[in-house]
């Protein structure tokens, strides 16, 4: 049976070194509950560290955490990568570890990288830094995330920064992705009108938070289950589901 | 080498930010992509770029810049300018683009 689904698919934690401190899973969790979102993601910078704990903290709980991450290619394109479970987004993980440089992040300059535990204090922090290019290409991304079953959606196309768009001038042709994020304060035509080739689309919107006030009832997704297969089917309008922007 | 407020009055350049024009620029670094400059930039480097995103002044910070230089008259975003201001990154622009002003830069002798 269907039924709607308010949706945030893009939310960054305090693992993200640009995320604001009170960013913790807890937290995420009882603003999302409050703001009566049936499910959202939790995409940090190139790391899905944050997930298991934020997984266990909503278990009981009427909220589904999609366990996602916010990749960056090496053209230093960002998409939202979205899964149904912790072993695949930590098998995606693995795969992007191995893809970034060995640097070591600078507190003072890039802010924190924070774990916490599940009593939501902080507990640890990734020493690697996050917030740079990974060595894959977006097609690879595409691919080998949909090869653990997953989505990869090109992160805030309108964007000036870190969009395909801006970085690449157009969409390829022959990119294998069908849905594109637009950021929460376009409007939809206009982004349209702008860059008509990409006419031919599914978009979604998600807020893109990093402090607690920016988590928003950014989709309204009417399909059969929390699961990102029913989104991609929402979002393309497969067999009576349908997403709408709100 | 030269001190970057020389290389403002050559060149003629606007001083967004001014962090500090008597440092010395040792070489140049010229790329949009932010992780390359990362990656292969040095300390002492005026970095040329068209991106005005507020990352660029992390960058020119980690890697000691002595300056960066927003080519082709593109726009600088204004958290950029409050960071730089901050942490007193200089920040230049010319309405000249990337290939001409490193050309006018190596006539200067930064190589």
């Amino acid at each position: 049976m269907m039924r709607s689904f308010i949706a945030d698919l893009h939310v960054h934690s305090v693992l993200s070194p640009c995320g604001d401190l009170l960013m913790t899973p807890q937290n995420i969790i009882n603003r999302s509950l409050e703001l009566g979102l049936d499910m959202i993601a939790i995409t940090d910078h190139n790391s899905a560290e944050n997930i298991g704990v934020a997984l266990e903290l909503a278990k009981d709980t009427p909220l589904t955490i999609i366990p996602g991450m916010e990749v960056e290619t090496v053209e230093e394109i960002h998409l939202i990568c979205l899964f149904d479970t912790l072993d695949q987004v930590l098998l995606w993980q693995e795969k992007v570890y191995n893809s970034l440089p060995d640097f070591k992040n600078n507190e003072e300059i890039f802010g924190p990288q924070l774990l916490t535990d599940q009593s939501d204090e902080y507990m640890d922090r990734v020493d690697k830094l996050l917030l740079t290019a990974t060595s894959l290409s977006i097609n690879d991304v595409i691919k080998e995330v949909r090869s653990i079953g997953g989505i990869a959606i090109p992160s805030h196309v309108d964007k000036p920064n870190y969009s395909i768009i801006s970085n690449l001038g157009f969409i390829p042709p022959d990119l294998d992705a069908a849905i594109f994020e637009i950021s929460s304060k376009a409007k939809i035509s206009k982004v349209i009108d702008k860059f008509n080739t990409i006419d031919n689309y599914s978009f979604i919107s998600n807020s893109d938070a990093h402090y607690l006030q920016d988590i928003k009832r950014s989709m309204k997704l009417y399909m059969k289950a929390p699961k990102v297969k029913e989104v991609e089917l929402a979002l393309k309008g497969v067999n009576g589901r349908n997403a709408e922007i709100m | 080498m030269m001190k970057i407020k020389e290389l403002v009055d050559r060149l003629n350049l606007e001083v967004v930010v001014e962090g500090n024009l008597e440092v010395e620029v040792t070489g140049g670094y010229a790329s949009d992509l932010l992780s390359n400059v990362m990656a292969r930039s040095s300390a002492g480097d005026l970095w040329l770029t068209i991106q005005g995103h507020q990352n660029i002044v992390a960058i020119a910070q980690l890697i000691e810049l002595s300056g960066i230089l927003v080519t082709e008259n593109f726009s600088i975003d204004d958290d950029t300018v409050k960071k730089a201001k901050e942490l007193g990154i200089n920040i230049l622009r010319s309405k000249l683009d990337t290939y001409e002003l490193a050309g006018r830069l190596y006539q200067l002798g930064i190589e």
